[in-house]
């Protein structure tokens, strides 16, 4: 092995290979895979239909009761996705569920089917996750109230106490309460040990309001043709 | 002409120091970053009010300092500085290699800067903001570009395996980050074809790039330092083109369970099942050629850490295997296991042979010898020590951790909540923070050697018999 270009034809070959392998084939296999359209129903199941509907702050053009799916994030879920990624929640979340019998993501009731290629089509990017520190956040969406979630952002340990997620109180803003107005609408319901004290309030600044639609738009929670609900 | 290897010493020592102080800069800030992170996550209200130092923001400001910081400036200093001594021929363009050293140590300021302050971008290995990659893509140039004319015009009749080892990582980094770079960057893929792409490169940073860059050290020091030659020739060409060929493969088990093509999933696992041939391979190439002289080996700093690496190497490889089989995979993946796997190779085996390479080099760089044999001391057991206490206490917590998110009972119920899960993890996170604190005990020996030895006066003559810590039987 002396011939410079033949060690380079080697190492080049091997690479290529596993780049044709892993990544150009899956592009293939997957480049033709498009939204699938299916009809929005809402807790009634009832079809919806007309104009545009607002899911979790995300707006769809509805025709017809028509949807497709998966959703593209667009506005403040957007936003919101962009400041997930600044901060780092990808290192302790993960976003996929898998099979139901390989671990125990479905009876942890992270999901009721396994996530599929076409469920991140939509997205510009994907953000799998390779960490449970914190539970999966695939279907999160669907779990808790917008409230819970503010107060979970601002403190942790107000929801989940013994939790290790960080606190993120660099996304809200303590002003005194106006004596005129009085407290703002928007100022944040805390228990009394996380108050900032009598003649304070806490407002969401814009950035939690966009994180807090982000993670209320999570969710997988419609059927594809390559994979429905999983029975009980 | 032929060039002596004091030649070769002497012309090499403006780029490898200026990388070499880099490098332990960058792990001193590294391991900074390393020890916030570990106390955030077992007291996330720790520095808690600030957004710079938000967990997901110093945890990845660790990785980058590690890795492009400590780990490639080192590299940038250890494998040319082997290039050139192997070529045996005098050294030509070192202002490339000073340039190169330069604009790196800009990108990585300038990336850390970029996260700390929220630029990060949300792929694994890839977080650096897209500001900084032409420094990064001129770098990585400029140095392929010095390792390939070192080596064309050679003096030497032969060619040994650490030259293919690094003439070939030298070009796969390069190809490697180009590709990711457009595929997750600039022109990002449909997908999952993105997660992919992303641990296609991820782990080949580690398999393609660090990996052969440590095994062609240990190749080239362990005969060196040891005064006789490797084992065997054959098996070193098996064990490279077999790591070539397999390791490539290999990124895809992180994605093992989602919601990628099946099929690709079952090519990394076979392929990381496989990488047991060129670990093999090369754990009986190294370990045959010490055999017998392991009392020498001892006294040295060099061996002792090369040494220590090079056995990581096997153990934590064959970690990497079994982590790929699904049912193993199905308790390790997303847990605190799979960190301590990646400072298992990370550290055990790459930081600890470059460690090994550095109390080689600085004296022949130099021309002085190391000030102080107890920092060497210490910086072996902290290291040693901590860097076992780290890896076995993350794999110990994160496999109870794997066993207790999948328990369920007979009626198909989680048996432990998550927040019970959570806690049990914590004492295992403080076990691992104690270890980062002996590592940091370690890595400020080191420093502080280093730089001592900087400014110190020059020893008389050249330096040509290895550092010892104790005395050997040939001495007297
Ligand atoms: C250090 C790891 C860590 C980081 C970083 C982190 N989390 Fe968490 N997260 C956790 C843990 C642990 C839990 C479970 C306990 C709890 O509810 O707080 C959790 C729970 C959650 C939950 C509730 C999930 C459920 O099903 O109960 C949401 C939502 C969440 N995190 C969102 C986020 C967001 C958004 C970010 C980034 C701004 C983030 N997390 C960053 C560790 C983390």
């Amino acid at each position: 092995m002396k011939s410079l270009p033949l060690i380079f034809l080697g190492v080049f070959f091997t690479l290529a290979f596993s780049w044709t392998g892993i990544v150009l084939t899956s592009h293939l296999q997957m480049k033709d895979l498009t939204p699938v359209t299916a009809e929005l129903v809402d807790k009634d199941d009832k079809p919806v239909g007309g104009g545009n509907f607002l899911v979790n702050g995300v707006t769809i053009k509805n025709t017809d009761g028509m949807t497709a799916y998966p959703l593209r994030p667009v506005g403040e879920a957007q936003r919101g996705k962009e400041i997930y990624e600044q901060m780092g929640c990808l290192y302790c979340h993960s976003q996929q569920v898998r099979r139901k019998g390989f671990g125990a993501d479905f009876e942890r009731g992270w999901g009721n089917r396994q996530s599929v290629a076409r469920d991140y089509i939509e997205q510009d990017r994907v953000m799998l996750g390779t960490m449970r520190t914190g539970p999966d956040l695939t279907n999160v969406g669907l779990r808790y109230p917008e409230l819970w979630q503010y107060q979970h952002i601002y403190n942790p340990q107000i929801t989940s106490t013994g939790s290790t997620m960080p606190p993120y109180p660099f996304l809200f803003e303590v002003q005194t309460i106006n004596e005129l107005t009085g407290p703002s609408v928007e100022a944040l319901e805390l228990p009394a040990n996380y108050h900032p004290g009598p003649g304070f309030e806490v407002i969401p600044t814009q950035r939690a309001k966009d994180l807090v639609s982000y993670l209320m738009s999570l969710n997988q929670d419609y059927e594809l043709p390559e994979i429905k609900f999983t029975e009980e | 002409m032929k060039a002596r290897l004091g030649e070769v010493d002497a012309s090499m020592r403006q780029p490898a120091m200026l990388f070499l102080v880099s490098a332990v800069f960058w792990l001193l800030a590294g391991s900074a970053f390393a020890i916030m992170a570990a106390i955030k996550s077992t007291n996330p209200d720790f520095l808690g009010l600030s957004e710079w130092l938000t967990f997901g923001r110093v945890r990845t400001a660790h990785l980058n300092a590690m890795i492009f910081g400590w780990g490639n400036n080192v590299i940038f200093a250890v494998a040319p500085w082997i290039m050139g001594r192997l070529c045996k021929a005098r050294i030509r363009h070192t202002n490339i290699l000073l340039a190169a050293g330069i604009f790196w140590n800009i990108a990585v300021t300038v990336g850390i800067f970029g996260i700390l302050r929220g630029d990060m971008v949300g792929v694994e290995w890839l977080e650096m903001p897209a500001y900084i990659t032409p420094l990064v893509i001129i770098t990585y140039a400029l140095i392929g570009v010095w390792v390939v004319i070192a080596f064309r015009w050679r003096q030497s009749e032969h060619v040994y395996v650490s030259q293919w080892y690094i003439l070939a990582a030298f070009f796969w980094l390069p190809w490697l980050y180009t590709i990711a770079q457009i595929m997750l960057i600039f022109e990002p893929a449909t997908g999952v074809v993105q997660s992919l792409t992303n641990w296609w490169f991820a782990h080949n940073v580690l398999g393609l790039w660090l990996t052969p860059i440590a095994i062609a050290t240990a190749y080239y020091l362990i005969p060196k330092v040891l005064g006789r030659p490797i084992h065997s020739y054959y098996l070193s060409v098996v064990g490279f083109w077999a790591l070539a060929l397999f390791y490539n493969w290999a990124g895809v088990h992180h994605l093992i369970g989602g919601p990628v093509p099946a099929w690709v999933i079952s090519a990394g696992t076979v392929a990381s099942v496989m990488m047991v041939i060129p670990v093999i391979v090369t754990a009986i190439n190294h370990h045959l050629t010490v055999v017998g002289s392991h009392k020498d080996g001892w006294a040295s700093p060099t061996i002792r850490f090369v040494m220590f690496g090079a056995i990581n190497y096997t153990v934590v490889s064959l970690f990497g295997s079994a982590m790929a089989l699904r049912h193993v995979n199905e308790v390790t993946h997303f847990t605190h296991f799979t960190v301590g796997h990646a400072h298992h190779g990370v550290y055990a085996f790459f930081t600890m042979i470059m460690f090994g390479a550095v109390y080689y080099m600085m004296p022949r760089l130099l021309f002085r010898e190391w000030r102080n044999p107890f920092l060497i001391r210490v910086h072996w057991w902290m290291c040693g020590l901590g860097i076992l206490l780290m890896v076995i206490s993350l794999q110990i917590g994160g496999w109870i951790q794997g066993l207790e998110m999948n328990a369920l009972d007979a009626d198909g119920v989680p048996v432990h909540t998550f927040i019970q899960v959570v806690e049990n993890t914590k004492p295992w996170l403080w076990l691992r923070s104690l270890s980062g604190l002996m590592l940091l005990v370690g890595h400020i020996a080191f420093a502080i050697n280093v730089f001592w030895m900087i400014f110190s006066p020059k020893t008389e003559g050249q330096v040509t018999q290895p550092t010892l810590l104790t005395p050997t039987t040939e001495e007297t």
